[in-house]
């Protein structure tokens, strides 16, 4: 029982970085009709600017000690970072606190990427076939990743979680299970608070604002609602950055569970589209959907009883779902007619 | 106006004409070389061979460093280890007379790019020798074509018992330890450190390394009484192991090893501290964490998960003989940061290929095998070691290390607990972990 519950936690955690590239692919997708092969690589971007932050906080004074020496006889250098020495305790906290802080810059930065990534590139490519589209994004993606790689390195950088977050938190007591019993890291479920909180908001988004309901009606019909003099392609134009600040949140809050490198966004990338095409292309409570339960299945699958039965289902569990359904249902859990369809 | 006409016949027909005349002088002068890419000008070209892009980039990168390095010293009158090397046939003036020259390539941690890279060095470029990689993958990969084109391979960090098992080749040689002398050396600091009962569980990257990694720590840790639990084999690349992770909590296992490596080491490690388990007690004992191969590099990506972590190594810089002190000022001097085990383990095969065609008189692999077979040396930081000749192995002692508790900088990450003597992780050639293959007879290609 027990190990159940931790493989559901395991499998919602999973999913909510899931759900939300793939709902940003479909924003980005039923909104401008493309095919945005470089969504993993905003996740990742996204992952960098925690990185960068945190960099950022810790830039060190360095003082050269009189008395030590390194291993290879220059003198030892004394770091302290700035922030410490300029705002103390407040300082301290700060880079304790670099992950959710850098949210504040993560936000604006990656609004700014999307719209700059659309304006600059992507519109060139509307009425292009999806193969091209496909061709320039994955190309973009590439570009991207030997950016973070020359700036950074190649190697994973540790995201600590602030140390109030960091612990394991007594799930099961919360559902009246003796004590202990089922413990989860915090940082975990903190995450999957956060993936709710900002799917929502996406969703509120758009079904509770005027803008929302222009986006929805210029996804339904985009035709209709430009004669109508609403110039849908700024709005959409916003949507894309909308769909890649998503990304990038998504991206920073996962540091903590998975040290970034440059190859994290293609890590997520394909198997974010086939949450996408499991939960049918263009629907946005679809990818949700696809994602969680893809999570949730991708953990039942690696648990050793299943394993001993089918052995290697976990590294094949998400394809063969996606065959299933694609089977049985061709446009997906809640595809809608017409898409990606001549 | 005139019309120019020409058919598809006349055209084929001048075409080959024209080829095999501008070809002539070069099959006619072509000089019949005694074996592939013998040098006949002023330089010997060496292959790099180092993951340039890739997951194992940094690794790659400190890879190149410590070649150059070597290089340099070989060349330019000496120092680092070769002036601390027992053998003192270089006088820093290049080898038999030529100067050292290179070309790099990028394996990707791809055996098929690494063998790519590896065939236009020897092709193209005129290596006499390639060295490098940080895969086992990679490494039989390149030794088979090292092997079939009659060059010398001198391996860079691969551990995989292969390499030197059932997959070696006459012309390849390894510097670097392998797993089971990693679980040779292990065993009895895990006893002495956790006591003869316990219940382990594995974790293992499902590919040649890591069912090596496995085989060998299941043997000698069932060797000291303990019981295994469990082995489970995780995609390489995983990125997210809790699902891999959560069921160890309920096995009833009170320790955990890690046979992973690179990205996927950091996130497992990370990721099972995450979950607690450094902090449970399970059986009325303390949880524990394994990480058999350890590497400076792979600990700075995990961080302070590595704390109290114990895992074997290859060489540390904090060693504090006359040949690693000597390497890390060098380095350090260089670059500005101390090198880690795979710029080490570089550093002594283009150091010890040079001495041995220096020895021999000559370039050509056959000669350089001979050279090298049985051959001891010390001064290279890891004591007296043997390159022994039934298998193309290199013995020496073995470094049990543990993640430092209060680390003074982003180097100072491994702390060196015990330095295991070469007798006791030692193996017959014969061993059945190293079945299967045959050395074979040195390929001099040409």
């Amino acid at each position: 029982m027990d190990a159940i519950v931790l493989q559901i936690l395991n499998g919602l955690d999973k999913g909510s970085a899931y759900a939300m590239i793939a709902l940003g692919l479909t924003l980005i997708f039923g909104t401008l009709g493309v095919v945005n092969f470089a969504h993993g690589a905003l996740f990742m971007l996204g992952a960098f600017c925690a990185v960068a932050v945190n960099e950022l906080l810790t830039m060190n004074r360095v003082v050269l000690s009189e008395t030590e020496t390194t291993a290879w006889g220059s003198a030892l250098e004394i770091r302290t970072p700035y922030a410490e020495v300029w705002f103390g305790d407040l300082g301290t906290w700060l880079i304790e606190w670099s992950v959710p802080v850098s949210i504040l810059i993560a936000l604006p930065f990656m609004l700014l990427v999307g719209v700059a990534m659309e304006r600059g590139l992507i519109r060139h490519f509307y009425k292009r076939p999806h193969a091209d589209q496909i061709l320039v994004t994955f190309g973009l993606a590439v570009v991207l990743q030997e950016i973070v790689k020359a700036l950074f390195g190649a190697n994973p950088i540790p995201q600590p979680a602030p140390d109030g977050l960091s612990g394991m938190a007594d799930f099961g007591a919360v559902f009246g299970l003796e004590s202990g019993q089922i413990v989860y890291p915090m940082w975990r479920l903190v995450y999957f608070l956060f993936a709710a909180a900002v799917i929502g908001s996406v969703f509120a988004f758009l079904r509770f604002t005027t803008f929302g309901m222009v986006v929805r009606a210029g996804m339904a019909d985009r035709e209709t609602v430009g004669l109508l003099g609403i110039d849908i392609d700024r709005r959409f134009t916003l949507m894309f950055g909308l769909a890649a600040a998503v990304a990038g949140l998504a991206g920073v809050m996962y540091t903590p569970i998975l040290s970034p490198d440059y190859h994290l966004g293609m890590d997520f990338l394909v198997l974010s589209f086939v949450v996408v095409v499991v939960g049918g292309m263009g629907s946005l409570p679809g990818a949700v959907a696809a994602g969680f339960l893809l999570g949730i299945l991708q953990s039942f699958a690696s648990m050793n009883e299943v394993k001993s039965i089918l052995p290697g289902i976990d590294q094949i569990i998400i394809y063969l779902v996606a065959v299933v359904i694609l089977l049985t249902r061709p446009r997906g859990l809640l595809g809608r007619k017409g898409v990606m369809e001549s | 106006m005139s019309k120019f006409e020409i058919s598809r016949r006349r055209l084929l027909k001048t075409t080959a004409i024209a080829g095999a005349g501008l070809a002539a002088p070069t099959i006619w002068s072509r000089p019949a070389y005694a074996y592939t890419n013998e040098p006949t000008g002023s330089t010997v070209t060496l292959g790099f061979n180092v993951p340039q892009t890739g997951a194992y980039a940094d690794e790659g990168a400190d890879e190149l460093r410590a070649y150059e390095l070597a290089v340099e010293h070989i060349n330019a009158g000496g120092g680092g280890m070769l002036d601390t090397f027992s053998s003192k046939a270089l006088s820093g003036g290049g080898v038999n007379g030529k100067t050292v020259e290179f070309v790099t390539g990028d394996t990707q941690t791809k055996s098929d790019a690494a063998r790519a890279s590896a065939k236009r060095m020897i092709e193209r470029d005129g290596a006499v020798m390639v060295t490098g990689g940080s895969s086992s993958g990679v490494a039989i990969a390149v030794q088979g074509l090292c092997q079939e084109m009659g060059v010398i391979f001198m391996a860079g960090l691969t551990h995989s018992n292969d390499t030197t098992g059932k997959d070696k080749k006459a012309n390849g040689f390894r510097h670097f330890f392998n797993t089971e002398m990693s679980g040779a050396a292990l065993g009895p600091i895990l006893e002495q450190n956790y006591g003869s009962d316990r219940n382990a569980y594995h974790l293992t990257a499902d590919y040649t390394w890591g069912w090596s990694q496995e085989q060998s720590m299941k043997t000698y840790t069932e060797a000291i009484g303990w019981n295994t639990v469990e082995a489970v084999r995780t995609p390489l690349g995983a990125g997210d192991f809790s699902q891999y992770i959560t069921p160890v909590l309920n096995s009833g296992a009170d320790t955990l090893i890690l046979n992973h490596y690179g990205r996927d080491m950091v996130n497992s490690l990370t990721q099972a501290v995450q979950f607690g388990l450094k902090d449970r007690v399970v059986n009325g004992k303390d949880f524990v964490i394994v990480v058999p191969l350890y590497s400076r590099l792979m600990a700075q990506g995990a961080g302070e998960a590595t704390k109290g972590i114990f895992g074997s190594t290859n060489w540390h810089w904090s060693l504090q003989d006359e040949g690693s002190q000597a390497f890390v000022k060098a380095f350090g001097q260089k670059y500005g940061f101390p090198p880690s085990q795979a710029a080490h383990t570089c550093y002594c095969q283009t150091i010890l290929y040079a001495d041995a065609a220096q020895r021999a008189g000559t370039f050509d692999p056959c000669g350089i095998v001979e050279a090298l077979e049985d051959y001891e040396f010390d001064g290279l930081g890891n004591g007296p070691t043997l390159y022994r000749g039934a298998d193309h192995q290199c013995f020496k002692p073995v470094l049990v290390v543990r993640g430092k508790e209060n680390p003074t900088s982003q180097f100072d990450l491994l702390e060196v607990v015990d330095v295991t003597p070469t007798e006791q992780v030692m193996y017959a050639p014969d061993h059945p972990d190293f079945a299967g293959g045959e050395l074979g007879e040195c390929n001099p290609g040409a």
